[in-house]
C-alpha cells in the first residue's frame, strides 16, 4: 500500500470522528431546537431543498414537528458516547481474559477458550437483543450488551499474540532477570500489544454505533422520545412512504460514523500494526 | 482421517450446544419482564396467574427449571411458547423453511457475483474495473447487511417503488402448500406465477445480506488469484500459449477456491445471523423474525428454542465448511 494513501485513510477517518465529537460535544450550542420541542403545525415539514420547507426547519420535521437537524445533533451524543464507552469496556475485558489465558494456559486457557467457541455460535446480532431485553431499555443496557457480545473478538486476538510474544527473547530476559509473571504480562508484553488493540478498538467503536443503531431500531434501546440515529430510523421507517428523508437522513450520518471509523482503523492498522496487517 | 475428524468434530459440538443452551437459560431467568403478566388480561386473578405459572413450571428454583429443560432438550422436546401457545419445535420448523430459503439465496447470489467480481478484478488487474471491484468490495464491506436493507427499501420501494417492500409473497397467491419450502415446492409444481412473486419478495432482502460476503469472495478470491498466478503451472499454461481467461478459470481458480472457502464460510456464518434483522426489516416470516417477537414477548421457552436452532445451524455449518476445506485441498485429504 502507497504511503499516501495510507495517510488519507487516517485523516479522511480522524476527520469524520473529530466532526463528531465536536457535534457531540457542541450539541446544545449547534441544535436550532430542543430535539424534544414538538410544533404540530409544522409537521412533516420537508428538507431544505424543497419547494414547501418549514422556514427555521433545515432538515425538516417529524411526525410530531421535532426538528431533524437537531435531533440527529443529540443523537451524534447519544451514537459518540456508546461508542466509546461499549468499545472500550469491551477491549478491557476481552484483554484481560486474553492475557491471563494466553500467558497462564492451562485450565483457565481451556475455559476462556471453551467459552469463546460457546459465544461465536450464537448470531451476535441474535445474542445482542436477547440480552438487550434482558437488561431492559437504556443507554447502560445497550452498552452492556455490546460489551457482553464483542469481548471475544478482542479475547481471541489478545490470546493469540501472547502466546506468540511470550517465546520472545525479550519475556525470557524479563523472566530471568525475576520479574513477576503479573510484572511481565503488564510491563513487558502488554505494552507490545498496543498497536493492534488501538486498530482493534478502533473498528469497535464502528462495530458499537451500528449495534446501538440495531438496538433503537427493533425498540430495545434508549427510551424512545430520547433521539438516537436508531430510533430515528426505525421513526422514518414507519413514516417512509409519506417522508422518505426521515429515514435517509439519520442513515446518513451512521453510514458516514461508520465509515469514518472503519478508516482510521484500516489506516491505523497499515501505519502500526505489524500483527493484523498479515 | 475424514471420519474420524468428522466424529471427533461431532463430538466437540455437544459440549458446546450444552453451554449455548445453560447461557441462554441462565441469561433469561434473570429478565426483568414476567412473561406470565404479558399473556394475561389486566385485573387478571392472583390464583390464575399462579396456575399458569405453575403450568409453564415457572414457578421452580432456576437449577430444577434447567434441569427439567435439559431433560425435554435430550427427548428432542422444546417446550411450548408462552405467548403462541404451540410447541416450540413446530414454530422453529415453520419458520426455519423460509429463513434457509433467504439465506441459500443470499449465498448463492454471493457467491456468483463474489466470483465473477474476483475473476473480473484479476482479469483487468491495474485497469480501472479492478479499481471498480476494490470500490465496491471496499463499500459493501464497510456498511453492515442492516443498513444494506434499509438502503435498498430506500432505493427501490420508495423513491423508485419498483419491488414489493415486505413479506414472502402476494397474499393474492397464497396458495396451500405442503411443504414450507415455497421457492422450491412452487417449482416442483409448475406455478410459476407464485416463483416470479416469491423472488421478487427475496431478492432485495437477500441483496441485503449478499452485499458483504460477496466484497469478501471477491475481495479473497482476488488475491489468492493473484498469487496462484505468480506459481509455476501457470507460468507453464503461459508457456504453452494459453489466453489469459483459460489461464485464470482452468489453471489459478481451483487452486485459488481454497482460502475462499475457509474465510468465505466464516463470513456465511455472519451472513446467517445478519437474517435477524433483515427479516425484520422486510417483514419477512423466517425464524430471525420470529425471534425478534419472542424477545419483545418475554417468550422464553421459545426464545430458548430459536437461539439453539441457530447454534446448531452454526455449527453444522462450520462443520461443512471445514469438510469441504479437506474435500478442496489434496493435502489435507491425504495427509
Amino acid at each position: 500500500m502507497p504511503e499516501r494513501r495510507r495517510n488519507k485513510r487516517i485523516y479522511f477517518g480522524g476527520a469524520v470522528i473529530a466532526l463528531l465529537v465536536v457535534v457531540a460535544v457542541a450539541a446544545p450550542l449547534l441544535a436550532p431546537h430542543d430535539p424534544l420541542e414538538q410544533d404540530l403545525l409544522n409537521n412533516f415539514a420537508p428538507p431544505f431543498w424543497s419547494a414547501h420547507a418549514a422556514p427555521g426547519f433545515l432538515l425538516g420535521t417529524d411526525g410530531l414537528g421535532r426538528d431533524i437537524l437537531s435531533r440527529l445533533i443529540y443523537g451524534a451524543r447519544v451514537a459518540l458516547t456508546v461508542a466509546l464507552v461499549a468499545a472500550t469496556l469491551a477491549a478491557a475485558v476481552g484483554t484481560l481474559l486474553g492475557l491471563v489465558a494466553g500467558y497462564y494456559g492451562g485450565l483457565l486457557d481451556a475455559v476462556v477458550s471453551r467459552l469463546v467457541d460457546v459465544w461465536m455460535s450464537f448470531p451476535p446480532v441474535l445474542l445482542s437483543v436477547v440480552l438487550a431485553a434482558v437488561v431492559g431499555a437504556g443507554l447502560e443496557a445497550v452498552i452492556l450488551a455490546i460489551v457482553f457480545v464483542d469481548w471475544t473478538r478482542f479475547c481471541r486476538v489478545v490470546r493469540a499474540e501472547v502466546l506468540v510474544q511470550r517465546e520472545q527473547g525479550y519475556v525470557t530476559a524479563a523472566v530471568s532477570i525475576g520479574l513477576g509473571r503479573g510484572r511481565v504480562l503488564w510491563a513487558e508484553i502488554l505494552p507490545n500489544l498496543v498497536p493492534t488493540l488501538l486498530v482493534l478498538l478502533t473498528l469497535e467503536m464502528g462495530i458499537a454505533v451500528i449495534v446501538e443503531a440495531i438496538l433503537s431500531f427493533v425498540g430495545l434501546s434508549v427510551a424512545s422520545d430520547a433521539p438516537t440515529w436508531g430510533g430515528l430510523i426505525q421513526e422514518g421507517r414507519l413514516n417512509v412512504n409519506q417522508a422518505w428523508w426521515l429515514m435517509a437522513l439519520p442513515m446518513l450520518c451512521i453510514i458516514a460514523t461508520v465509515l469514518g471509523f472503519n478508516a482510521l482503523g484500516d489506516g491505523l492498522r497499515e501505519r502500526l500494526d505489524p500483527v493484523l496487517r498479515r | 482421517m475424514p471420519l474420524a475428524y468428522l466424529t471427533k468434530r461431532l463430538l466437540m459440538a455437544v459440549p458446546t450446544l450444552l453451554g449455548v443452551a445453560v447461557v441462554v437459560f441462565v441469561l433469561l431467568r434473570v429478565v426483568p419482564g414476567d412473561p406470565i403478566a404479558m399473556m394475561i388480561p389486566p385485573g387478571a386473578h392472583e390464583a390464575d396467574i399462579a396456575r399458569l405459572r405453575v403450568l409453564y413450571g415457572l414457578d421452580q428454583p432456576i437449577p430444577v427449571q434447567l434441569a427439567r429443560w435439559l431433560g425435554e432438550l435430550a427427548q428432542g422436546r422444546f417446550g411450548s411458547s408462552i405467548s403462541l401457545r404451540q410447541p416450540v419445535v413446530e414454530l422453529v420448523l415453520g419458520r426455519l423453511p423460509a429463513t434457509l430459503e433467504l439465506a441459500s439465496a443470499a449465498m448463492l447470489l454471493a457467491t456468483l457475483s463474489g466470483i465473477l467480481l474476483g475473476v473480473a478484478a484479476v482479469y483487468w488487474l491495474g485497469r480501472w474495473p479492478e479499481a471498480v471491484v476494490d470500490g465496491i468490495s471496499g463499500l459493501a464491506l464497510a456498511i453492515p447487511d442492516f443498513l444494506w436493507g434499509l438502503l435498498l427499501i430506500l432505493g427501490f420501494c420508495v423513491l423508485l417503488p419498483l419491488m414489493p417492500i415486505t413479506g414472502r409473497l402476494d397474499p393474492q397467491l397464497d396458495t396451500d402448500f405442503v411443504t414450507e419450502f415455497y421457492l422450491a415446492e412452487s417449482l416442483l409444481r409448475g406455478e410459476f406465477a407464485v416463483t416470479a412473486s416469491l423472488l421478487a419478495h427475496l431478492l432485495l432482502p437477500s441483496v441485503a445480506l449478499a452485499l458483504p460476503l460477496t466484497a469478501m469472495i471477491a475481495r479473497i478470491l482476488k488475491s489468492a488469484l493473484i498469487e496462484a498466478m505468480a506459481q509455476d503451472y501457470v507460468l507453464m499454461a503461459r508457456a504453452r500459449g494459453y489466453g489469459k481467461a483459460r489461464i485464470i478459470w482452468r489453471e489459478a481458480f481451483r487452486n485459488a477456491l481454497v482460502p475462499v472457502v475457509t474465510l468465505g464460510g466464516v463470513q456465511f456464518t455472519f451472513l446467517l445471523g445478519g437474517t435477524v434483522l433483515v427479516e425484520r426489516i422486510f417483514s419477512y416470516p423466517g425464524l430471525g423474525n420470529l425471534a425478534i417477537d419472542a424477545v419483545i414477548n418475554r417468550d422464553l421457552p421459545l426464545i430458548q428454542g430459536v437461539v439453539l436452532t441457530f447454534a446448531l445451524l452454526f455449527i453444522a455449518l462450520n462443520l461443512l465448511i471445514d469438510m469441504s476445506y479437506v474435500l478442496l485441498n489434496p493435502r489435507v485429504r491425504h495427509g
